[in-house]
């Protein structure tokens, strides 16, 4: 077993995803051979080898520090599901 | 003639003579939608209004003797690009509400040039799939079988520009999201260099991965596609300053001095034998043009598939984080916010998004990061060497694009990792950042299109386009329409 139903459960947490027992069951199958296959990876030996990070060859995308057009307040709060005239409005933080 | 089954320059033509205006033509597509839609259910959100304010904007233009290269041209985008004012779903229920604020760069190239946009296209959610058929709105059936998958994430786009529905669509690509629908649904689709195309409002599934590029009914069209959407963007900063070529320009030029390398490991067990027989022929006909073939080896093809189902979903599990209900889309309630964003993406993502952002999640995780995620990133290196190796050997790449055709609907959903392993000709492209063209080659005696890949060194689509043209001018496959 590469995963357990424990596991799944954690890393939903991590996730913020609520899994009921049938869905954590299903899951945990599922990741089971999907996690398996990866063992497929070992197979290499990697000593050595940089991690890729970039595809191209990429510098840090700079720019001056020069404030643009942005999106004003009211479009920027356009799509909220629940906002005051200022805010989104959330349940309580703590 | 039939206005929705032109190409994108025949419909120019008549537009610069005025025998048509953009206000008819877009007419004639919206029919044609009408008409065809409830059978091939390409669209989350068809935009009639919207087209015809632009056709008629465009025909200004145009009078003026102004407008960019796609100015009156009818097309679809698919749904994961932000178009301003009209809603942007990326095939998820937890988008179901958004309406951007603003307009992805390449939409507003597109808007500004005089386009025409007639409708979102369907998708697999969040871009995740091979077969759109995780689509929370619908998903879109294949315009030569309507049993069958379009392929996907960009099945929408592929299957309208297929069906005529539009005469070319913006996709994404990310494993294979242009090529694989491109193929199953007998289109051109190309996914540029990483970093050619802006990904500035393309929602975003994995950040080194994504790319937009053009399905189109041809090659000379997806060329003109790429002229009009290429280009440095200084919102995104992956994005390349590097001047675009007119993609246009040498595409009639025959293919002596070009060299095709043909990797054996793309033509292992399990290929399909129709799919191979057209390819080879395909292959035949690159030679008839003038090019020179030879075997070639990327020897960690195999290992592709594992490498990209951990790093596309570590960058998801990233990427979807920002979906929490708090300033966009759907929000389920919550007596505190912990809950409100368990409750919110609980309910608003589909099962294949929730399976991805796991095994992202717990590759990243403290404990595994380095087992999986680093690791894949590191058989990665070696995957981008093989293709840098290869290209010292060759000019292209040719292979099939999928081991099999198109399947029928709901076959390959309960086993996902079945799914994964069909990507393996396509995702290798995305990891190495490599530019990949979908050309129709042929059909399997069922009547399923089969497409030819081909892949190059970054920044060479023209070398991409020009033997897809060759190949194109020997087969008599253009002029071959589904009948819907």
């Amino acid at each position: 077993m590469k995963i357990s139903p424990e596991e799944v459960k954690y890393v939903a947490r991590l996730a913020h995803l609520d899994l009921d027992n049938e869905e954590v069951q299903a899951m945990t199958e599922k990741l089971d051979s999907i996690l398996s296959y990866f063992e497929k990876l070992n197979e290499l030996d990697t000593t050595g080898v940089p991690p890729a990070t970039h595809t191209i060859d990429t510098r840090n995308a700079f720019r001056d520090d020069v404030t643009g057009v942005s999106l004003n307040q009211r479009e920027a709060l356009a799509n909220g599901p629940l906002c005051n005239e200022e805010a989104f409005v959330v349940p309580r933080v703590i | 003639m039939k206005i929705h089954e032109l190409t994108i320059r025949g419909l120019k033509e008549l537009l610069a003579s005025r025998e048509i205006s953009a206000v008819e033509a877009t007419r004639a597509v919206l029919e044609r939608i009408d008409a065809v839609e409830d059978k091939v259910r390409a669209f989350i959100t068809i935009t009639p209004e919207l087209a015809l304010e632009q056709a008629a904007a465009a025909d200004g233009m145009l009078k003026a003797g102004q407008g960019g290269e796609l100015c009156g041209i009818p097309l679809s985008i698919k749904d994961v690009l932000c178009t301003k004012g009209v809603r942007t779903t990326c095939g998820s229920r937890i988008l179901e509400p958004f309406v951007p604020p603003y307009d992805a760069t390449v939409v507003a190239g597109l808007r500004g040039g005089g386009a025409v946009f007639v409708g979102k296209a369907a998708m697999d959610e969040f871009a995740m799939g091979s077969t759109s058929e995780t689509c929370a709105y619908g998903i879109p059936r294949n315009p030569w079988n309507p049993e069958y998958i379009c392929g996907g994430s960009s099945g929408g786009s592929a299957a309208a520009v297929a069906a005529g529905e539009g005469l070319a669509s913006l996709g994404s690509d990310t494993g294979g999201s242009i090529r694989q629908p491109a193929s199953h649904c007998g289109v051109v689709g190309l996914k540029p260099t990483y970093g050619r195309v802006s990904r500035y409002g393309l929602v975003a599934f994995a950040s080194s991965l994504d790319q937009v590029g053009p399905l189109t009914r041809d090659v000379a069209d997806c060329a003109l596609v790429m002229n009009a959407i290429c280009g440095y963007d200084p919102k995104d900063s992956t994005s390349i300053n590097r001047a675009v070529p007119d993609y246009t320009a040498a595409l009639t030029e025959g293919l002596q001095g070009l060299t095709v390398g043909i990797p054996r490991e793309y033509f292992a067990a399990g290929l399909d034998p129709e799919v191979e027989q057209a390819v080879l022929r395909g292959i035949d006909l690159l030679r008839e043009a003038g090019a020179v073939t030879r075997e070639i080896s990327l020897p960690h093809t195999d290992y592709g598939v594992a490498v990209y189902y951990l790093v596309a979903p570590a960058e998801a599990s990233s990427n979807l984080a920002r979906y929490d209900g708090v300033k966009y889309g759907f929000r389920d309630s919550g007596k505190e916010l912990a809950e409100m964003y368990r409750n919110t993406r609980s309910k608003g993502f589909g099962d294949e998004v929730k399976r991805r952002i796991l095994i992202g999640t717990y590759a990243l995780s403290s404990g595994y990061y380095d087992a999986y995620y680093k690791k894949a990133s590191q058989v990665r290196t070696l995957i981008k060497e093989d293709f840098q190796k290869a290209f010292d050997l060759c000019d292209v790449i040719a292979s099939p694009v999928s081991p099999t055709p198109a399947w029928r609907l709901g076959e390959k959903l309960d086993d996902p990792l079945s799914l994964y392993l069909s990507d393996i000709l396509t995702l290798s492209a995305n990891l190495a950042g490599i530019p990949g063209i979908s050309v129709p080659c042929g059909f399997t005696r069922s009547g399923l299109p089969v497409g030819l890949q081909m892949q190059a060194a970054h920044f060479q689509e023209e070398q991409l386009l020009r033997a897809a043209y060759n190949l194109e001018q020997r087969l008599d496959i253009v002029g071959k329409k589904p009948q819907i």
